[in-house]
């Protein structure tokens, strides 16, 4: 089977410092990837260089494309991973003021996307975001109003659907349910594994947070000063981790 | 007679030279904004700045030169405008729309059809129809050329689910020639079916953010919506009060303390000129007259 996202060799510098360094793995459809580390472990470097949002000094982002099969994304035009950026993928932001227009109603801000990609019939648009605001758990009747009248988890739950409207096939996410009250992120994080679970999505999470990995992510990989300490399925690597720091990480140990 | 303490048309050889390849630039690329350096000029900004240099770079000593504002040639900044050339270019005036070779105007076309060798300057307030939602230059560029509009609906999406309808009925966003998106200027969205396909040469300037873009004679404009909510062009359903024309664009007065009111053409010399042919409303002792 072709890996969906075949991320090769991925180095991003800062001058002397190393953001991360030679990571590599590949992701097939369906599967969700954990990435953890301690704030500094170069996971969120990973993740830009990996999203388009940084360009890395070396390594390749291949994505099986839809018409065109596997690319390297980071040689690709700017036209064409910004138009991926749009339909394909999807990212979620850790602040949701960052992902969302807080000057736009939800319903704008769920049809964004569509009407990013042509979608011309007002009332289907609006259908569509009336359907998303339910899935996420919003109020049909919160449709015309704006984020920031929303709590905090509900704008997360608002990103969300703005993301997944158009049925990308890969998700990124960063520290989804960082900043959020325990009992929000909790509620937060079963939706998230009902939606991964009922569209079958395949997702990159980055978090330093390992309730959020044990529940959602298939596969783990513990990065420490920018590179990959350890990496496997998910409940070995929490259950029995054989790196040093894993152990810590687990452990509790660390203020991560 | 010319105030010689000026070059023709106040502006200096080099910088009309500077503005007419913007210009050019414009017309070759229907829609595009070219950016331009902007020039001070002795009125303040909100005075028409960019339409007037826009003006002052295609003048020449043989043009007519016409200026309304929002229809009426008498308004202060018309006359200030008009003056102003007169002063510095020492070119002819007028206010018969088909007379004038130049027309520089703020928020209006003229009602009579324009025709070809005229040329008509709409001074633009903000001429970046994506600013009201993305605030950021760089990437307000990039959607540009890369043609990323899906924004521009998001602002009528919101306009309907906020009013029922596409309540935007100024400044209302066009496609040229199925490829940039442009701000027509705050013109009324009554005016709009006209910018497409219009024999004049249209030409927008924007003096405090520095930008000049155009339309060549016979382009294609469409107006954005949605295939449940078309466009649709509206206008007070009146006839004129003073000359009965039905097809016009009409301002409301109220013109006594009663509170009664009126509907006038905003284009002046549209309605000065079916007076003289023979239409009277009925606030001007025509038919139906009170
Ligand atoms: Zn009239």
């Amino acid at each position: 089977m072709t890996p969906l996202l075949s991320v090769q060799g991925i180095t991003k510098k800062y001058g002397a410092h190393i953001g991360c360094a030679d990571v590599s793995f590949d992701l097939y459809p369906g599967e969700v990837m954990g990435i953890v580390g301690e704030s500094g472990s170069g996971k969120s470097t990973l993740l830009g260089c990996m999203a388009g949002h940084l360009t890395p000094d070396a390594g390749k982002v291949v994505f099986d494309t839809r018409t065109d099969g596997p690319r390297d994304t980071l040689t690709m035009s700017e036209p064409e991973r910004r138009m991926l950026g749009r339909t394909d993928w999807a990212f979620v932001h850790q602040h949701a003021r960052d992902g969302l227009r807080m000057g736009v109603s939800a319903g704008g801000n769920v049809g964004e996307r569509l009407m990013a990609v042509g979608e011309r019939h007002y009332g289907d648009i609006r259908d569509k975001a009336i359907d998303w605001l339910g899935r996420v758990e919003i109020d049909a009747d919160r449709v015309d109003d704006r984020p920031t009248t929303f709590s905090g988890g509900m704008q997360q739950r608002l990103q969300i659907a703005r993301n997944l409207v158009t049925g990308p096939r890969l998700v990124f996410m960063d520290e989804p349910t960082g900043g959020l009250d325990v009992s929000v992120q909790a509620r937060l994080l079963d939706l998230l594994r009902g939606l991964v679970r009922d569209m079958g999505l395949s997702a990159v999470i980055v978090t330093h947070d390992l309730a959020v990995v044990r529940l959602l992510a298939d596969r783990l990989m513990v990065m420490k000063s920018g590179r990959v300490v350890e990496a496997g399925l998910t409940d070995q690597v929490l259950d029995d981790p054989q790196h040093a720091y894993s152990q810590l990480l687990v452990s509790s140990v660390l203020q991560v | 007679m010319t105030d010689q303490a000026y070059n023709f048309a106040y502006l200096d050889e080099q910088t009309k030279r500077m503005i007419r390849r913007a210009i050019l630039k414009g017309l070759a690329i229907p829609g595009y904004q070219v950016p331009f350096a902007s020039r001070e000029m002795p009125m303040p900004y909100g005075w028409g700045t960019g339409g007037v240099q826009v003006s002052a770079a295609v003048l020449t000593p043989d043009d007519r030169f016409k200026v309304i504002d929002q229809g009426a040639d008498d308004t202060t900044n018309a006359v200030s405008i008009r003056s102003f050339f007169q002063r510095t270019a020492g070119v002819a005036t007028t206010t018969a729309t088909r007379e004038a070779t130049v027309i520089q105007t703020r928020h209006r076309i003229p009602e009579e059809p324009l025709t070809e060798g005229q040329i008509l300057v709409y001074q633009v307030p903000i001429p970046e129809p994506l600013r009201f939602l993305e605030p950021r230059e760089s990437e307000t560029r990039k959607m540009h050329s890369l043609e990323e509009y899906g924004l521009m609906h998001v602002k009528l999406y919101e306009d309907i689910s906020r009013h029922g309808h596409i309540a935007t009925s100024y400044a209302y966003p066009v496609k040229v020639e199925g490829r940039y998106v442009m701000d027509p200027s705050p013109i009324p969205k009554f005016d709009n079916p006209k910018l497409g396909d219009m024999a004049a040469i249209q030409l927008f300037g924007a003096g405090r953010e520095q930008r000049i873009y155009a339309l060549p004679p016979y382009t294609r404009v469409i107006s954005l919506d949605f295939e449940d909510h078309p466009f649709e062009p509206s206008k007070a359903d009146h006839p004129c009060g003073m000359c009965a024309a039905t097809d016009s664009y009409l301002d409301e007065l109220i013109v006594d303390d009663a509170g009664g009111r009126m509907f006038v053409c905003s284009d002046t010399d549209y309605c000065e000129a079916r007076q003289a042919a023979g239409h009277i409303g009925k606030d001007n002792g025509g038919k139906g007259a009170a």
